[in-house]
């Protein structure tokens, strides 16, 4: 019993750092049609600047929670800013090519990992954060890692802001329409980019948010890490529906739970495969996902 | 064009749209008299919607349109809507998982939209407020593509088949509520049943193939019956 708890609670934080991701990807392509494949050099960029800040600005501030949240704060500014960039100098002079944004956004992540790389070497970095984070907690005789407590809770917060963005602002109820028909936003005298480039930075903060606590997660950062995150997300965001942010919760939590529960009670390895498996059986069964939007993004 | 001369406030020019292959509009040019209904017509797949979204800015086009004194070729769509140009989409596309009231929160553009005469014309919409749009009828959907071409002040509509789909009690009433419209603002309005343009159009263009063939005054045009076949391929209704 204690064995599946610590699975769930486990398979739990990791979906949550899988929805982080996916929260953005399916927001990007719901509106815009564009498959960021570069998503994931948002999440080194959380990642590596809560890293170099906590080591080149925070590294006299001596408490080491005041010193991770500073420079997590900082790490989540710099995805949020980078990602708003990316989207207005490489994705915004090519939008409606799809082709070139695909190849645009792919030669991005695999420069940027390459640029991570060849500044800071391919080691993996470790992450100092408070010792309360490794300390576990017992929950049914579990002793279950802290660190997934806090996961869980920072992906279940970042899904209620985005809901009641979405709901509750007017840039919310543009990016809920420009999902349905971006062209009749337009049409009714919205500049719909400037959705576009707030969407870009939403999902490289949410990204950027899912870079720091991989870091947490794994203990380590490295230049890679971003991008085998980013498939498992990539598979999320399918299977929860393109554009929709509550069928990416729900799929994250299914993602998360059937690799842990998989590699534990088969064999290591086989939660990856069981994962594409899903994938396949969702999109025979239901080819929009739990929750696509019928129309979709048009242009 | 119209027996009673009137300023032009919309200018087309040598329009030209490709879509794909296609060359859809092949040098259209017209002009749109300042108030009342110019009726643009044609057999289907003339290239009528292509023309009003080429004016908007929603396909890509060569050419020149002007609005009064002003070029609105080089600007972007949601700029030239802020002009003042208003758009009642063919097939409504309302925001299905909006509801009506948000649907009509999106369109406002104005300081004050005006709510007061969308309700006074269309009183089930505010019944209907906290509807999802998608689950409206047809009928129902056109009343919010209208009523958010109503919440501004708009000097030209560009009113897209505003009658296609619905029962003939329902056509009635979106005619009743076009020459509404049109006492507000000067209205380019394709439309394929005749009886609704008799009734709205001082003007008529017709185009085929994306060509203008004829302009003129719409009840001289809509008398010929011989004419109306040859253009438009129907009776005269």
């Amino acid at each position: 019993m204690s064995t599946f708890v610590l699975l769930t609670i486990t398979g739990l934080g990791l979906g949550a750092m899988y929805f982080l991701i996916a929260s953005g990807l399916s927001l990007i392509y719901g509106l815009m049609g564009v498959l960021n494949f570069a998503h994931g050099a948002f999440i080194t960029v959380g990642s590596y600047g809560t890293w170099w800040t906590s080591e080149h600005v925070f590294g006299g501030v001596h408490s080491t929670l005041l010193r991770f949240l500073l420079s997590a704060l900082l790490g989540l500014a710099f995805g949020g800013i980078f990602a708003a960039l990316v989207e207005l100098v490489l994705i915004r002079p090519l939008y409606a090519r799809h082709i070139e944004q695909v190849l645009v956004t792919v030669g991005l992540q695999l420069a940027f990992v390459a640029l991570v790389t060849g500044i800071w070497g391919p080691d993996a970095k470790t992450f100092v954060v408070p010792v309360w984070l490794h300390a576990t907690t017992d929950v049914g005789g579990a002793h279950i890692p802290n660190d997934r407590w806090i996961e869980i809770a920072a992906a279940a917060a970042v899904l209620a802001l985005l809901q009641l963005f979405l709901r509750k602002t007017r840039y919310g109820l543009i990016i809920r329409a420009g999902v349905e028909n971006r062209a009749m936003v337009q049409a009714l005298g919205i500049d719909v980019r400037k959705a576009f480039t707030l969407v870009f930075a939403i999902g490289g903060i949410a990204a950027a948010i899912a870079g720091v606590l991989s870091g947490v997660y794994f203990n380590v950062v490295a230049p890679d890490q971003g991008t085998s995150l980013l498939i498992f997300a990539f598979i999320v965001v399918v299977i929860g529906g393109l554009g929709s942010i509550g069928g990416s919760a729900l799929a994250a939590v299914v993602v998360g739970l059937t690799q842990q529960y998989t590699n534990y009670y088969g064999s290591a390895g086989v939660g990856d495969m069981i994962v594409v498996l899903l994938l396949a059986l969702v999109l025979l069964a239901r080819p929009r996902g739990f929750a696509g939007a019928v129309t979709g993004a048009r242009a | 064009m119209s027996a009673v001369a009137t300023r032009t406030l919309l200018s087309v020019r040598d329009l030209h749209v490709y879509l794909g292959q296609s060359h859809v509009l092949q040098g259209v040019s017209f002009d749109v008299p300042e108030g009342g209904v110019t009726a643009l017509l044609g057999r289907n797949g003339v290239g009528k919607t292509t023309t009003l979204r080429a004016i908007l800015g929603l396909v890509d086009r060569r050419g020149s349109v002007t609005l009064g004194d002003e070029e609105l070729t080089a600007l972007q769509t949601h700029r030239i809507v802020r002009r003042s140009v208003g758009y009642v989409p063919e097939d409504r596309d309302v925001f299905a998982g909006l509801t009506v009231a948000e649907n009509l929160r999106l369109a406002e553009r104005d300081q004050e939209p005006r709510y007061d005469l969308v309700y006074d014309i269309f009183p089930e919409l505010e019944r209907r407020a906290r509807q999802r749009a998608g689950t409206l009828s047809g009928g129902q959907q056109q009343m919010v593509a209208i009523a958010r071409a109503l919440l501004n002040d708009n000097r030209v509509l560009l009113v897209d088949e505003p009658t296609k789909g619905l029962a003939p009690a329902l056509v009635s009433e979106v005619a009743r509520v076009l020459e509404r419209l049109a006492e507000l603002a000067t209205v380019l309005l394709v439309e394929q049943n005749l009886g609704v343009v008799r009734h709205l159009a001082r003007d008529a263009i017709v185009l085929d193939q994306g060509r203008v063939v004829h302009m003129g005054d719409a009840h001289e045009l809509l008398a010929q019956p011989e004419l109306v076949r040859r253009l438009l391929s129907v009776g005269a209704a």
